[in-house]
């Protein structure tokens, strides 16, 4: 049915989705959408109700197929939903695609040449003339393709009843300081709203009300909130290459390291941020920086590591502090590079040749992705080797809405480090003594005078004077302490968070899972199935894991990868139990949705 | 401090030659290698470098070995194959002061380390770039590396059919400021360069011819001790004056000259080789190719320009050490993250 005049507005028959409905907008990669995306997600947000964007985007700089998704939830989901209320169809080559994958009942918005209405019963089509109306609310014909956008920004404003003072606040907002561009794209948004006000009929399908859920949020995505919390750890060396989805993490660091940490008096530089030839450069300049004593960090994604690997081993056996930002993305190989999953999980737990064992850190949401960024600084000094913080595109790149974060009052932990006042009051120094049987030594900065702390840094097999040693019992007694670290980073990384409904049945997930749990959680309970949820935060595995683990009947372990990694290294180290774990798996390269885990958690369940 | 006999010629720290030294070779009796070593140490010590200073980098093979046998008063880290110069980098970027001094071969700077190489040329990153060169991979028993001269016969007869790569024109074409070839078998001039070397602010090349005694010291080999010590063509008589010293030092008049560094060293030049300006990077790579068309080793200051800037001056950083900087020098208040999540709201 195509809505026109004649109809006064279009009922769905059934009760009106307030503030809780999906809206995926098609356009063409590089067209200016993400603009009219953001202004009309922040616009929905500003009349306070939770929104989440997802940007599905090609491997592409312009000219690709890209579709955004924004979901507006009352009760506070912020998953990605699998189905979609109202559709946006700006892209030629993908509508008949578009409308052919469209849920029933779905309301459509589209670029009226296309005659979209034509192909398919079942939905509800809203024409709109763009190119007439963008001719007559903007002057200029090179920024037309920028502006149309906006036109669909004001029509779907018209649609949902989101106020335009909050559309205009929004676009202000979005391109802050550019009066001119704010202006032009007012106007378009505005044309679209008036148009639509008179020429296209109301619906009362899906709609946004006023709220006050979002009073007091900030909008941020997780590369943000991880240089965010560099920036306060007071991270000093950075050694990166670029790599979607983690260069925008360095680039924002880059931003705020411009204000924030500049000498006031001199101008001068607190921090050294080098973009390397590649990936294993990087690596070293991370492990080498953190051997001299600066708190040093890089980012990169999954093809990175595997790069990384070898200087990963280097850092782990020779004991060097660094931190590794892995935002995930799909692969295997070059894989879908902008896509999200958490492949890298059984690779980062474990990264390079040999027996190595990792601290791995898996922020959920935006406040943990600062917060978890500065500790990992801690983490790196305190046990002297490479720490993992494992992101992932979901996370890295999309908005999200967060509380503000709070000011990280703990100073830092440097670390065992003998300087040169307390090195002459030791009679016999070595490197890799464990003197306090924590399995953490004390080490000394290059350059510190007095003669006394210069050691031998090798990759090779040494003793716990740092001297090159093949003897098996020197050998087995370094690799057993480092092992000894791993236990002794139990009590210190963060432990796992529970949501509990009182039940024998437990679900285990991590990082960007979250809100898809959440989501199935209270669905299953609905349906009678109620379960106790732990969120991981960390390897190695806590206390709090070994509990959970032992309590429960059955756990199913939610992951976004193939292979089940996390549930391979929960039956490695819990062995007695290995058969409790069940997969959950989603891996298609799209965020995590609730339906998927109810479907296969129920499919386990009839089983 | 020090450990020799009272009558020890000391240094203007009031060492002697034995603070400098290291952990004891293990390297074969008679390698190249081990003389470089010593003329690491004799420099370190006509110099005067502060021990707790200095870095010693190095990558994988029997040249990455010997940081452990110099300078047991610094820091040494010997990491992966090819990758020396990405430590150097990290460090001199964590703590600007050190003194900096890799170690690397010819198979790790010139095979699975050349981007690496060219970078840190490229970055001007403050170190010392020895690269200790036989031509061929001794630690996994005697195969080719890239340095190897076309026609150049293995022990076991093998001929090598590809051309070598020759590091000193690299780093000139890449910019270096300082690029100098020498022979182990030349004591002295080796000691002027390394000299130099430590005056330098940016990344010093040093490629130093270094036979290797057990697998590439046979008559067909070209990088044999003897083949380079009829092939050794010395540009000219170098001399290091150490800036605090000047005053004292008559320098000749004439044929020689003089390249002044920014701390106020000085190199006195003395031209053997007629018409080569080793400021001129153009006729100094002209003089390279020609000398090695001929089949003879250039050696010598190659290349200098005292003038470029070290990555980090080019990266402005400040004065003191990054590693060491007060947590209230690097961490933002509470009103900066405040007013940052008020712009994001």
């Amino acid at each position: 049915m195509t809505a026109s005049l004649a109809s006064p507005a279009v009922t769905g028959g059934a009760k009106t989705r307030i503030n809780d409905f999906s809206i995926q907008v098609a356009t063409v990669n590089g067209s200016g959408s993400q603009t009219a995306n953001t202004v009309l997600l922040r616009a929905i947000f500003q009349m306070g109700v939770l929104v989440s964007g997802k940007n599905l985007f090609p491997s592409n700089i312009a000219g690709l197929p890209t579709w955004f998704t924004i979901r507006a939830s009352a009760k506070g989901y912020v998953a990605r939903k699998a189905t979609n209320e109202m559709l946006i169809l700006m892209n030629p080559e993908t509508a008949k695609e578009d409308i052919a994958k469209a849920d029933a009942g779905a309301l459509v918005i589209y670029d009226e040449p296309l005659q979209l209405d034509k192909l398919r019963g079942e939905l509800t089509y809203f024409p709109v003339p763009f190119q007439k109306l963008v001719t007559a609310s903007c002057p200029e014909p090179k920024l037309h393709k920028l502006v149309k956008n906006m036109i669909y920004v004001g029509v779907a404003a018209r649609l949902l009843g989101v106020d335009m003072a909050e559309v205009k606040k929004a676009i202000a907002k979005q391109l802050k300081g550019k009066a001119k561009a704010v202006e032009l794209n007012q106007t378009a948004a505005v044309a679209g709203y008036d148009w639509a006000m008179e020429n296209l009929p109301d619906q009362d399908h899906i709609k946004v009300v006023r709220d006050h859920k979002t009073e007091g949020l900030i909008i941020v995505d997780g590369n943000e909130a991880c240089a965010l919390g560099a920036l306060f750890a007071g991270v000093t060396v950075v050694g990166w290459y670029p790599i979607t989805p983690a260069s925008s993490l360095v680039e924002t660091f880059i931003e705020y390291a411009e204000e924030h940490r500049k000498d006031p008096k001199t101008g001068k530089s607190t921090v050294a941020i080098v973009q390397m030839e590649d990936e294993l450069a990087s690596a070293g300049v991370v492990l080498a920086a953190g051997w001299a004593g600066a708190r040093s960090m890089t980012t990169t994604a999954g093809p990175g590591i595997s790069l990384m690997s070898e200087f990963i081993g280097l850092g782990y056996y020779t004991e060097c502090p660094g931190v590794f930002f892995n935002v995930q993305r799909t692969g295997p190989s070059t894989g879908l590079p902008t896509r999200t999953q958490q492949a890298d999980i059984e690779m980062c737990a474990k990264a390079s040749h040999g027996d190595t064992l990792h601290i791995n850190l898996y922020p959920g949401n935006m406040e943990e992705c600062f917060q978890f960024s500065y500790d990992a600084f801690d983490l790196a000094e305190r046990f002297q080797t490479p720490i993992f913080v494992m992101t992932d595109l979901d996370l890295g790149m999309q908005n999200w809405s967060s509380k503000p974060f709070a000011y990280p009052d703990k100073p830092y932990d440097r670390g065992k480090v003998l300087d040169r006042k307390q090195l002459a009051e030791i009679q016999d120094w070595g490197r890799y003594q464990d003197v306090d049987g924590d399995g953490l030594c004390y080490r000394t900065l290059p350059g510190t005078p007095g003669g006394k702390g210069s050691y031998f840094t090798r990759g090779s097999g040494h003793n716990d004077h740092a001297l090159y040693s093949e003897k098996p019992e020197d050998y087995v007694a370094v690799v057993d302490r480092l092992r000894k670290k791993y236990e002794t980073a139990k009590s210190y990384v963060p432990k796992p968070v529970f949501r509990n409904l009182g039940s024998a049945k437990g679900i285990l997930a991590f990082g960007s899972s979250d809100p898809a749990v959440i989501e199935a959680q209270d669905m299953l309970a609905e349906g009678g199935l109620n379960t106790d949820y732990l969120r991981l935060r960390a390897l190695p595995f806590t206390a709090e894991v070994d509990a959970f683990v032992k309590e429960k009947q059955v756990i199913y372990v939610v992951e976004q990868n193939r292979d089940g990694q996390m549930t391979n290294l929960l039956r490695e180290f819990y062995p007695g139990h290995a058969t409790k774990f069940k997969s959950v798996l989603h891996y298609n390269g799209l965020a995590l949705d609730a339906q998927t885990i109810i479907d296969q958690i129920h499919g386990f369940e009839q089983k | 401090m020090s450990t020799a006999t009272p009558s020890a010629p000391s240094n203007k720290l009031g060492l002697t030659k034995q603070d400098y030294v290291g952990s004891k070779s293990t390297l074969c009796a008679g390698c190249g290698h081990d003389s470089i070593t010593g003329q690491i140490i004799n420099a370190a010590f006509e110099m005067s470098i502060e021990g707790h200073r200095v870095a010693k980098f190095s990558g994988i093979g029997c040249s990455s070995k010997t940081p452990a046998y110099f300078l047991n008063q610094g820091w040494g880290f010997n990491g992966v194959h090819g990758r020396m110069p990405a430590l150097a980098t990290g460090a001199c970027l964590a703590n600007r002061t050190l003194i900096n001094i890799g170690v690397s071969g010819d198979g790790d700077s010139m095979s699975i380390g050349t981007g690496q190489f060219v970078h840190a040329i490229r970055r001007n990153i403050p170190m010392i770039y020895i690269i200790e060169d036989n031509g061929v991979y001794g630690l996994t028993k005697g195969q080719f590396s890239a340095t190897a001269d076309k026609g150049s016969h293995l022990k076991s007869g093998a001929v090598n059919e590809l051309p070598p790569i020759d590091p000193c024109t690299l780093a000139i074409e890449l910019g270096c400021g300082f690029v100098a070839r020498s022979f182990s078998g030349n004591p002295k001039q080796l000691n002027a360069i390394l000299k130099a070397a430590f005056a330098y602010e940016g990344t010093a090349v040093i490629d130093v011819i270094s036979p290797c005694v057990t697998f590439n010291n046979h008559d067909a080999s070209t990088r044999s001790y003897k083949h380079v010590k009829d092939h050794d063509f010395p540009l000219h008589d170098l001399g290091f004056i150490q800036y605090s010293e000047v005053e004292e030092v008559d320098i000749a008049a004439g044929q020689t000259e003089v390249v002044t560094f920014p701390d106020g060293s000085k190199v006195a030049i003395k031209a053997i080789h007629e018409g080569y300006d080793p400021r001129d990077r153009f006729t100094a790579v002209k003089a390279i190719h020609e000398s090695m068309q001929k089949g003879e080793f250039l050696t010598g200051l190659l290349y200098i320009n005292p003038e470029n800037p070290p990555l980090p001056e080019v990266l402005n950083l400040v004065d003191e050490p990054l590693a060491t900087l007060p947590q209230a020098t690097v961490k933002p208040g509470p009103g900066v993250l405040a007013d940052i999540m008020e712009s994001l709201k």
